[in-house]
């Protein structure tokens, strides 16, 4: 339903403080994302971003978790 | 919990959409159910330029409108686009372009600074290319009438003898090839609009082929049918292919060339790059035992530097086009609908 | 794209349709709730590599699909209202109302935008004054913090020429309404990882138990929907019923406490209509009363709109995982993306959609 996809913060411009804006970094397209939501984020961490604003502090070591799991699957005979 | 609730359908719409244009299904409609009916037409060709013997000549003749808003993208302008798209549309027939007409359709109120600059952009491209601008014609109207200018140009090129390409010389068997990777130019000009506020590293792909195609049949390339990958991109274009000359297509989505920020892009706004505009891209039908060769010869030219093999002709499912997934499996692939949208789910 | 990419590799999704092959005993049947995840199942025939007593239903969860006929009636009279810049996400446009849809409005001369965030909008009523800028806020739980902050900005900062027109819709009283139908076979859940990065998994820890059924929450990439699949069956052979998070790299038990906070604010829960599933009480977000001047609806009354009539769409049926779309008649003939006759046909993740554009050819080479 909700089409979000994982960027990287590349700078945070916290001029408004109730609104930050992320400059993101989605495979070398930048866009500027609210981090309203994400006050905790901070500048190398990734966000996943739906609709102009990062819903998510992407956890990457769950995601290296979980890629782990895919490499060990693909090990199996 | 109720029954179903829904809406009337909108099978007709009363007036001309965006969607119209945007080169897909809504387009293809209007032309064949409309627009060729009502001129008497029953042989379009369905090919980028029509084919006329004329004294002994054989020549290629187009013409095309360019409306793109912003007037200046990253990698190109109006003014190189309006040269390069009507040379590229000689180029698929096998043409050698030689002249073009320039008709300018201004907007009151437009900068004279601007005009020159997408003059200059217009006659440096032509001069590149090696065709001449001949004849024209200007035009202003109201402010607010035109998204700054407007530009038509038709081209006039010969075609060498006994050379026909198009849907109808496609053969089960051959190889299909793109001459770069794709969606540049739609992603170039989608993040110069406002409303999407993207920034990007990308450039237009905008140039003539014509000296590209020249290279191919130099090489001894068989050519079938090349068709430059505008608006609805590859996949309306081997749909197109495919229906107009009664065949089947399978496509190998990872063998299909995508920049990175394209990809991203794509993925940010919820599109397909096989359905994005290219304006300096064409895909190329020729015999599969040629198709080495083919690659080689694009490689060895800027143009084509990113040429690739995505797939092949074949009997089955004349008409459609398959697309082989990045993990094994077979979809179909369609025209673009309407215009492109971006999405948020 | 890093952490995209790596979802995508097609020998783990073969290497865990073998798990599944092995790990199966039985028929079982499991609704993605979301359309984004049923977009992603078509569009790489996911269903496909599982084995055939696995069966994907797919569920209500596109916002196109379910916003109701006599919303979109609604926006398409106050888009084409003269003083009215009307805002909506591009997937809104192409949506038949009674009659007419918003590009139709747009060619006749209504003054309608697309944006990419509900900040857009609120942006193009700063700077254009004179205008009455309105944002169609839909969607589900994901989407609503963003057009809670359009109104929450707009509100701190005094832009009195913007309001929402407000259909966001809630997906655990779907889930639940789905579950209480009488002809109801689902027996477990994939939630949608994305609503749940924002609500968290509360919410669903009540249905788990009271369904007895396996709720995972499951993100959209190839393998997520793999291993998401993966678990939910797990679970379903094991006869447990938890919730569990596959999607676990953005999705935490407590979601997203700023934007929650952030809903609470500016909405409140109302009953509302779902297209093809009628009125689900406590499933839609209302303004609060805070923000009731914000409301484009008692800004721009419309009065009655006379009620749209049934042209033999099935979206309802296929919305609640009963039929599919090739059961229905007017699949692909009088119905096709250029001429929708329903919701599920227009939005590109809309199961018709999603089988009409990816799916052809497999029909036609098994007819």
């Amino acid at each position: 339903m909700c089409l979000a996809v994982p960027g990287a913060i590349r700078a945070i411009d916290a001029t408004d403080p109730d609104n930050p804006l992320g400059r993101i970094d989605f495979g070398g397209v930048l866009r500027a994302v609210s981090l309203a939501y994400v006050p905790e984020a901070r500048v190398g961490d990734y966000v996943v971003v739906h609709a102009g604003f990062a819903i998510s502090l992407l956890d990457e070591e769950e995601a290296a978790a979980a890629i782990a799991d895919f490499r060990a699957l693909d090990a199996l005979p | 919990m109720s029954d179903i609730a829904c809406p009337l359908p909108i099978t007709d719409y009363p007036n001309v959409l965006l969607a119209h244009g945007g080169g897909g299904r809504l387009m293809h409609e209007m032309l064949t159910r409309r627009v060729l009916p009502a001129l008497g037409i029953t042989d379009s060709g369905q090919t980028d330029a029509a084919l006329q013997e004329l004294g002994g000549a054989r020549l290629a003749f187009t013409t095309d409108g360019y409306v793109v808003k912003p007037l200046f993208f990253p990698g190109g302008d109006i003014g190189r686009l309006a040269v390069s798209g009507t040379v590229n549309d000689l180029a698929m027939m096998g043409a050698v372009p030689h002249v073009l007409s320039l008709s300018l359709i201004l907007e009151e109120g437009l900068p004279f600074e601007t005009l020159d600059r997408v003059l200059a952009s217009i006659r440096a491209t032509a001069d590149a290319a090696g065709v001449r601008i001949v004849t024209g014609d200007t035009k202003v109207v109201d402010r607010g009438k035109a998204d700054g200018l407007f530009i038509n140009t038709a081209g006039i090129g010969t075609v060498p003898a006994g050379l026909t390409l198009g849907p109808a010389q496609v053969r089960e068997g051959d190889a299909i090839l793109v001459s770069g990777d794709l969606g540049r130019h739609g992603i170039a000009v989608l993040a110069e609009r406002e409303g999407i506020g993207f920034e990007t590293v990308i450039e237009s792909d905008v140039a003539c082929l014509h000296r590209l195609v020249a290279k191919l049949l130099e090489a001894g390339i068989e050519l079938h049918c090349l068709r430059d990958l505008t608006r609805g991109g590859l996949a309306s274009a081997a749909v197109e292919i495919a229906q107009a000359g009664r065949l089947g297509i399978t496509l190998e989505e990872a063998a299909i060339p995508v920049a990175a920020p394209v990809e991203a892009a794509c993925e940010l706004l919820g599109l397909d790059p096989l359905h994005v505009a290219n304006e300096g891209r064409m895909v190329i039908f020729c015999p599969q035992a040629q198709a080495e060769a083919a690659l080689d010869c694009l490689r060895a030219d800027p143009l084509g530097a990113g040429a690739a093999l995505v797939g092949r002709v074949h009997r089955d499912s004349p008409g459609r086009v398959a697309l082989q997934t990045r993990i094994g499996s077979l979809r179909a692939l369609d025209m673009l609908s309407g215009e492109q949208l971006p999405r948020i789910c | 794209m890093k952490y995209v990419e790596e979802f995508r590799d097609g020998q783990a999704v073969r290497a865990y349709a073998e798990r599944i092959r092995r790990l199966v005993t039985r028929p079982w049947q499991i609704m993605e709730i979301c359309g984004g995840q049923t977009h992603t199942i078509v569009k790489y025939g996911i269903d496909e590599l599982l084995p055939p007593t696995v069966r994907l239903v797919h569920g209500p969860g596109c916002p196109v699909c379910v916003t109701p006929v006599g919303a979109i009636d609604r926006a398409l009279a106050i888009a084409a209202r003269p003083e009215v810049t009307f805002c909506s996400f591009g997937d809104m446009l192409r949506v038949p109302g009674s009659r007419k849809n918003l590009l139709m409005i747009k060619a006749e001369g209504g003054d309608v935008r697309m944006v990419y965030s509900p900040l857009d909008a609120l942006a193009i009523a700063e700077a254009n004054p004179q205008r009455e800028v309105v944002f169609f806020a839909i969607g589900f739980e994901t989407t609503a913090p963003t057009a809670a902050m359009a109104a929450w900005q707009a509100r701190r900062k005094g832009i009195r020429n913007f309001s929402l027109l407000v259909s966001q819709v809630r997906v655990p009283p779907a889930i639940e309404a789905l579950m209480e139908a009488p002809d109801n076979a689902i027996q477990g859940f994939l939630a949608a990882g994305h609503v749940c990065a924002i609500m968290g998994t509360e919410e669903y820890l009540p249905l788990a138990a009271r369904y007895r059924m396996p709720l995972v929450v499951t993100g959209f990439e190839p393998l997520d929907l793999m291993q998401g699949i993966h678990r939910c069956l797990t679970q379903l052979e094991a006869g447990r019923h938890e919730v569990e998070i596959q999607y676990a790299r953005a999705v935490r038990p407590q979601g997203n406490p700023a934007a929650r906070r952030m809903l609470g604010e500016v909405f409140r829960i109302i009953d509302r209509e779902w297209r093809g599933l009628g009125v689900i009480p406590a499933s839609g977000l209302g303004l609060s009363e805070a923000y009731a001047d914000f409301d484009a609806e008692q800004r721009f009354p419309v009065g009655e709109l006379p009620a749209a009539d049934d042209h033999g769409c099935m979206s309802g049926l296929i919305l609640r995982g009963v039929a599919k779309p090739r059961d229905c008649p007017a699949f692909g003939t009088r119905c096709t993306p250029e001429h929708p006759l329903g919701a599920t046909m227009v939005s590109s993740e809309g199961a018709c959609a999603a089988y009409q554009r990816y799916r052809r050819l497999t029909e036609e080479a098994l007819a």
